[in-house]
């Protein structure tokens, strides 16, 4: 017997990874703004989207949602109340959503033409560890962390919090009784993602808002 | 936990790449994982067991080479290896060094292949397989 040793110096996620460079392609040939929403389950990505639809869309936006969770069509439902199309996902058990369900999600889905949208938000499976490793074309992460959380919360999950391109920190009208210490939170996002855009926001509130409405109207317009 | 799809998608890998020498066993596949993938190696090792069983990779060792993260600082206009990922910044300056140059990887940087010995023709040159019957 003889051994060979055989170079493949091949991205095991290269399926994923080219599916996703092709629907990157069209989103940006459609002109619409994608974002993939990511958090551990509870931090409110769910109430902030409904917010952010809502708001859009009383600004004359087309924006829509794909929503991912294991099981129940709960999110969608709830996001469907803002009057954006929206679509569930269930991954029945696979813990993150990948280029692939997004691609199959995206086809008939009835009245939603890429070309027509200018925001696609993609509420991920709450998990802040394996959706890191999975691209799904979007043009900004938005990584999510709750006041209720801890604010080491980045510190434990580098891999998540150094992949995006925008944080945002939800429920903040509940960090004085947490005790949630904001300066402490803030230098830890940036000890992991120096210089990240972060919003501090409260989807009861509408605290912090504005700044991401405005932040999104500055991403969609073409450079 | 998505070290399961993970394996799964090596197993497919390697099946393809190894399909192109018959007869041969993959002994061995070696990945480069970064500090930042995301993959715990123990769980990916467990998974790697239960992906290839009853497989013709079964039984193959998968050894995971962990990869530090490097960042290049904009200040010194050096790359420097990160000891953990729990600070981005330059270990010379300890200015921000935001600019990964590796750290993310998850490859499969070969596979080491068991192939029965070629059989040797009159002029001393090595039969191909296809004609080794």
């Amino acid at each position: 017997m003889t051994t060979r040793i055989v170079e493949l110096r091949r991205g095991i996620l290269k399926k994923n990874d080219e599916l996703a460079a092709g629907l990157r392609e069209r989103f940006t040939a459609a002109g619409v703004l994608v974002l993939n929403l990511v958090s551990s389950p509870g931090t409110g990505k769910t109430a902030f989207l409904e917010l952010t639809l809502r708001a859009l869309r009383a600004q004359g936006a087309r924006a829509a949602a794909l929503v991912g969770d294991l099981e129940t069509d709960n999110d969608a439902r709830r996001l469907a109340a803002s009057g954006a199309p929206v679509r569930q996902i269930n991954t029945h058990g696979i813990c993150h959503l990948d280029a692939e369900m997004v691609t199959k999600h995206l086809e008939g889905w009835e009245g939603v033409a890429l070309g027509g949208l200018d925001y696609l938000f993609i509420e991920n499976v709450g998990n802040l560890v394996c959706p890191s490793s999975y691209d799904l074309g979007e043009r900004i992460r938005v990584v999510l962390l709750s006041v209720t959380e801890g604010e080491d919360k980045p510190l434990k999950y580098p891999g998540l919090f150094n992949s995006a391109d925008a944080a945002v920190i939800t429920k903040v009208d509940l960090a004085a009784p947490c005790g949630f210490d904001r300066d402490l939170a803030l230098r830890n996002i940036n000890e992991i993602r120096p210089g990240i855009r972060i919003f501090e926001t409260s989807a009861k509130t509408g605290a912090g808002m504005d700044q991401w409405f405005a932040y999104l109207a500055e991403q969609a317009r073409p450079s | 936990m998505h070290e399961l799809s993970i394996a799964a998608s090596i197993v497919e890998a390697v099946t393809e790449s190894a399909s192109a020498y018959p007869g041969a066993r993959v002994k061995a596949v070696r990945l480069r994982v970064g500090a930042l993938a995301s993959v715990v190696e123990d769980s990916l090792q467990f998974c790697w067991e239960l992906a290839t069983e009853g497989s013709p990779l079964a039984g193959a060792a998968l050894v995971i080479n962990k990869l530090p993260v490097i960042v290049h600082c904009e200040a010194c206009g050096v790359d420097s290896v990160l000891e953990g990922v729990q600070s981005f910044r330059c270990p010379r300056c300890g200015e921000i060094a935001a600019d990964l140059r590796q750290g993310r990887e998850l490859e499969i940087e070969s596979i080491e292949l068991e192939e029965p010995e070629p059989a040797e023709s009159s002029d001393g040159t090595p039969s191909p397989v296809e004609e080794h019957i």
